[in-house]
């Protein structure tokens, strides 16, 4: 068994960071060059970590896999980021934030986490205008907001359909001004192939160069993840095409327990599939919930165009089952509801779709104040389905999108090895079992600006790791049993694509540990995951040279990789014998359908120890709630 | 979204790495019209794994536009002959049935081909890293509000930031000047209150590097502003002039 203890302070919720931050040990200034700390993944976590702690004085090597730190897929997020300012005086607060967000992950995260996010998210704007992110504005000349999905309030910062681009590019302009300084040392094209775990801790990592294919070994005092989500796992997500759990998988497979993997966020306003060709699937912000319309016809099979059918025989199925969230219902739900509708025949022409109609917001609005609020977001939509949204309500549907899985922290975000931090969407830390819209943005840059700068030097102070050079045998070992997982890759030269197999993992992950799961298509999907993954290191073909740049190689690990995390999240699904978020088991529901948890048997973390390929062991983690009274969650 | 697929002859660079010379390889393809160029690429690819063969080497990451990471010359146009798209964006109904298309990586002197269609756009970040940020540390700023920003203004400074750093407007010009791109980053915070302190440090840090790095000058041809994929206009380019000349007339010390 692996010791799960989260450390969270003692004191009132509302006091226990401002304690923690006291009673931490520090780093005095000129003792703060003497850490050499290793950063992987240059999104707004990785970024914003970086540069913070280069600020700082600390020694920081950076990585990505991207040509450059500003391509990494928080670059994608649209809609805006929550903070509990209460620019608005509509009533928000942290505690709102905070009970908000608990009761969007349908409580399952970890209170004090949580309520250190709200509690850290105005900073993070504070920081962000000050760096020059062009944040939405007033006529008055003050930060505008709108509201997103479970939140009654409008706390919702936002810079055109383009929230993410804008606070990841002011993260990278920080991040670029430390490497301009040469205090942090950025490496582009490595992807991390393996942590090195010394005498307990984590003192490295080893890269494969994806321009030369060699592999190398960097060493500090701890590392840190931040590489997203394993959304990818489904082949078609709304995740990047090179998005990937490569990095936290094999961190996992040295120790890091994996928390929660079967929390999968299926977004809800996504664009439909188009057809077999399709590389991933397109996201459309959920910030259009705040004007559009989400409706199907009231019959099954209606062929009619979506302009031919009058009011009356329109359902309005999120106005009609949540009268007071509406069309700003959580995304777990919604997508569920949408999912509903389309099984009993009524999406758009008998097809998996449902309209989402902007013709009242136009009429009442005008146009023009939709255009400026929504046109990026518009074009996009146009540009790929050949279809003007202005005047044909836009068809969507949901699609994997977020993980609120993860490896598990502490409250330190320190992961059960020592040394090892993880960050951002790549920890199973604030959100449950569904994450509210506009709250990874918070996240990720709440843990790299606000989180780790304190939590780390306390990490240093207290232990005092110390330095080991790359010559110390752990890295030998390491770096030779990765370049044997790529000898082998690329010794198999089977009969099929990388690609075809990974879309063969997607098929089932989607039909069986996808939106709805029950227990014999999940004992199904661990026998026909288990058969893949021999298929695939029997059968596959990675064509090319190792020592080069070989992009089907790059995928072929990552498809390892994915093919024992699928099994983990089926068997994590099937273990977990409850609904809760994103988490729908069809044997827990509630007599009107909605997820029924069962908070005597889990209202725990379920924290994964990995023994060998296919087995793992237990461990749990309890969580307590004394703030936020547990309840059904409500949005009727 | 019923099977009419078009048949397409591709004309693709292929090199082996940067010190090798380049060809143009031809392939016959069948492919949906719904499909974008970037998942025709994907299927071609798969087919050439399949017999075994090297697929074609190519970028790109979020599909949806926003990355900067995709980027081809297609028939001679940096991110094809539709304007203000991405590569990723660029869907195959564009095309006719029996179109023949060329399609080669961004040819710049300041970036390296290093694969077939990938080119190095370092020189890129190395410009920003002179000078594109406000230096301000993590935990130093005063409340979001205090500087009231007029519409007007944060309307310009998001335009011209919503550079996605593709690099095509270098591919496009014929100097491969950066002037687009720089102008970009340098409007941004020059119209923002918070940008003021160092707005003319900014602008000649950034554009002596943009010099060091190889990029040629700007001769108002207006071809980066055609082909950029976000439609950053050239009225950057005027305002990073007015700056920097500013700058120097001023004898502005540089600081950075």
């Amino acid at each position: 068994m692996i010791k799960l203890d989260a450390k969270i302070p003692e004191g009132h919720i509302s006091q226990k960071w401002t304690n923690h931050k006291f009673n931490m040990k520090l780093v005095n200034p000129s003792n703060k060059r003497k850490y050499d700390v290793i950063v992987v993944g240059t999104g707004l976590a990785g970024a914003s970590a970086a540069a913070t702690l280069a600020e700082l004085g600390y020694k920081v090597k950076a990585f990505t896999f991207h040509d450059s730190p500003r391509r990494a897929h928080s670059i994608a997020a649209q809609g805006g980021i929550n903070a509990s300012k209460n620019y608005q005086n509509d009533g928000d607060s942290d505690f709102r934030l905070f009970y908000d967000t608990i009761k969007g992950g349908d409580f399952r995260s970890r209170e004090a986490n949580t309520y250190r996010l709200a509690e850290v998210s105005g900073n993070i704007i504070d920081q962000a205008v000050a760096q020059g992110v062009p944040f939405a504005r007033e006529y008055g000349g003050t930060l505008a907001n709108r509201s997103f999905g479970g939140a009654q309030v409008s706390r919702t910062f936002y810079a055109r359909g383009e929230t993410g681009q804008q606070l990841l590019l002011g993260a990278y302009s920080s991040l670029s001004r430390q490497i301009g300084l040469k205090t942090v040392e950025m490496y582009t094209h490595r992807e991390m192939l393996d942590v090195v775990i010394v005498d307990g801790q984590a003192k490295g990592i080893i890269v494969r160069n994806l321009l030369t294919g060699e592999t190398e070994r960097y060493s500090a005092q701890a590392v840190i993840l931040a590489t997203g989500g394993y959304s990818r796992v489904f082949y078609l997500s709304t995740s990047a095409m090179n998005s990937n759990a490569t990095a936290v998988w094999r961190a996992h497979k040295k120790g890091a327990a994996f928390a929660n993997p079967c929390y999968t966020q299926i977004h809800p306003t996504s664009l439909p599939i188009h057809g077999e060709l399709q590389s991933k699937r397109v996201l459309m912000s959920e910030s259009l919930r705040n004007d559009g319309r989400i409706w199907v016809s009231k019959q099954k099979n209606d062929m009619r165009e979506a302009t031919d059918i009058p009011e009356l025989e329109r359902d309005y199925y999120l106005e009609r089952k949540y009268p007071s969230f509406g069309n700003l219902s959580p995304r777990d739900i919604s997508s569920r509801s949408a999912k509903e509708a389309c099984d009993e025949g009524r999406g758009v022409k008998g097809n998996n779709s449902v309209y989402l109609d902007f013709s009242n917001a136009i009429n009442r609005l005008g146009e023009n104040v939709i255009r400026e609020r929504y046109g990026n977001l518009f074009d996009m939509y146009q540009n790929i389905t050949g279809e003007n949204p202005y005047k044909i309500p836009m068809q969507i549907y949901p699609a994997p999108h977020y993980t609120m899985g993860g490896l598990w922290v502490d409250y330190n975000l320190m992961s059960n090895v020592p040394g090892l931090f993880v960050l951002g969407e790549a920890n199973f830390s604030d959100h449950g079992a569904n994450r509210l819209g506009a709250s990874a943005l918070m996240q990720g840059l709440a843990d790299g600006y606000f989180v780790i700068p304190y939590t780390l030097g306390n990490y240093f102070s207290t232990e005092k790791p110390a330095k080991v050079t790359i010559e110390h045998p752990a890295f030998v070992e390491s770096e030779n049993a990765v370049k044997e997982q790529v000898i082998q890759l690329m010794s198999i030269k089977g009969k099929q694509t990388v690609d075809s197999i990974h879309k063969r993992l997607g098929q089932i992950m989607w039909d069986k540990v996808g939106m709805e799961r029950n227990e014999k298509g999940l004992k199904e999907a661990i026998s026909e995951i288990s058969a893949l993954r021999e298929e695939f290191w029997k059968d596959v073909n990675v064509v090319g040279q190792d020592k080069d740049l070989n992009q089907t190689l790059e995928r072929a690990g990552r498809v390892a990789d994915f093919l024992e995390l699928g099994e983990l999240m089926a068997i994590d699904a099937l273990n977990r014998n409850e609904s809760c978020g994103g988490h729908f088991r069809e044997e827990y529901q509630t007599e009107e359908g909605e997820a029924l948890r069962n908070d005597e048997e889990y209202a725990s973390v379920s924290a994964w120890d990995f023994k060998n390929v296919g087995q793992w062991e237990l461990n749990k983690e309890p969580l307590a709630f004394e703030y936020v009274k547990l309840a059904t969650r409500s949005y009727k | 979204m019923e099977n009419h697929n078009i048949n397409l002859t591709l004309n693709i660079w292929r090199q082996e790495n940067p010190s090798t010379e380049g060809r143009f390889d031809e392939f016959k393809v069948s492919t949906s019209p719904d499909a974008s160029i970037l998942e025709m690429l994907d299927e071609l690819n798969n087919t050439l794994e399949a017999k075994g063969e090297r697929p074609i080497a190519f970028e790109s990451d979020c599909r949806e536009g926003i990355c900067g990471t995709c980027g081809v010359v297609v028939n001679g146009h940096p991110h094809g002959p539709l304007p203000k798209i991405a590569t990723c964006q660029l869907h195959m109904r564009t095309f006719k049935n029996g179109e023949n298309l060329y399609i080669e990586p961004f040819r710049a002197k300041a970036y390296n081909i290093i694969k077939d269609l990938i080119v190095d756009r370092s020189p890129l970040d190395k410009i920003i890293q002179s000078g594109g940020f406000i230096s301000i540390n993590t935990g130093s700023a005063p409340d979001a509000n205090i500087h009231p920003i007029s519409k007007e203004t944060a309307t310009i400074a998001i335009e011209a930031a919503e550079c996605i750093g593709c690099g095509a407007c270098v591919a496009a010009c014929k100097n491969a000047s950066a002037m687009l791109f720089v102008s970009a980053k340098v409007s941004q915070f020059a119209v923002l209150p918070q940008g003021q302190l160092e707005r003319y440090d900014r602008v000649q840090a950034m554009v002596n590097t943009m010099d060091e790095m190889g990029f040629g000058s700007c001769t108002n041809t207006y071809a980066c502003e055609a082909e950029c994929p976000k439609g950053v206009s050239i009225t950057n380019i005027a305002r990073m002039n007015r700056d920097f000349l500013n700058a120097k007339i001023s004898s502005h010390a540089l600081h950075f």
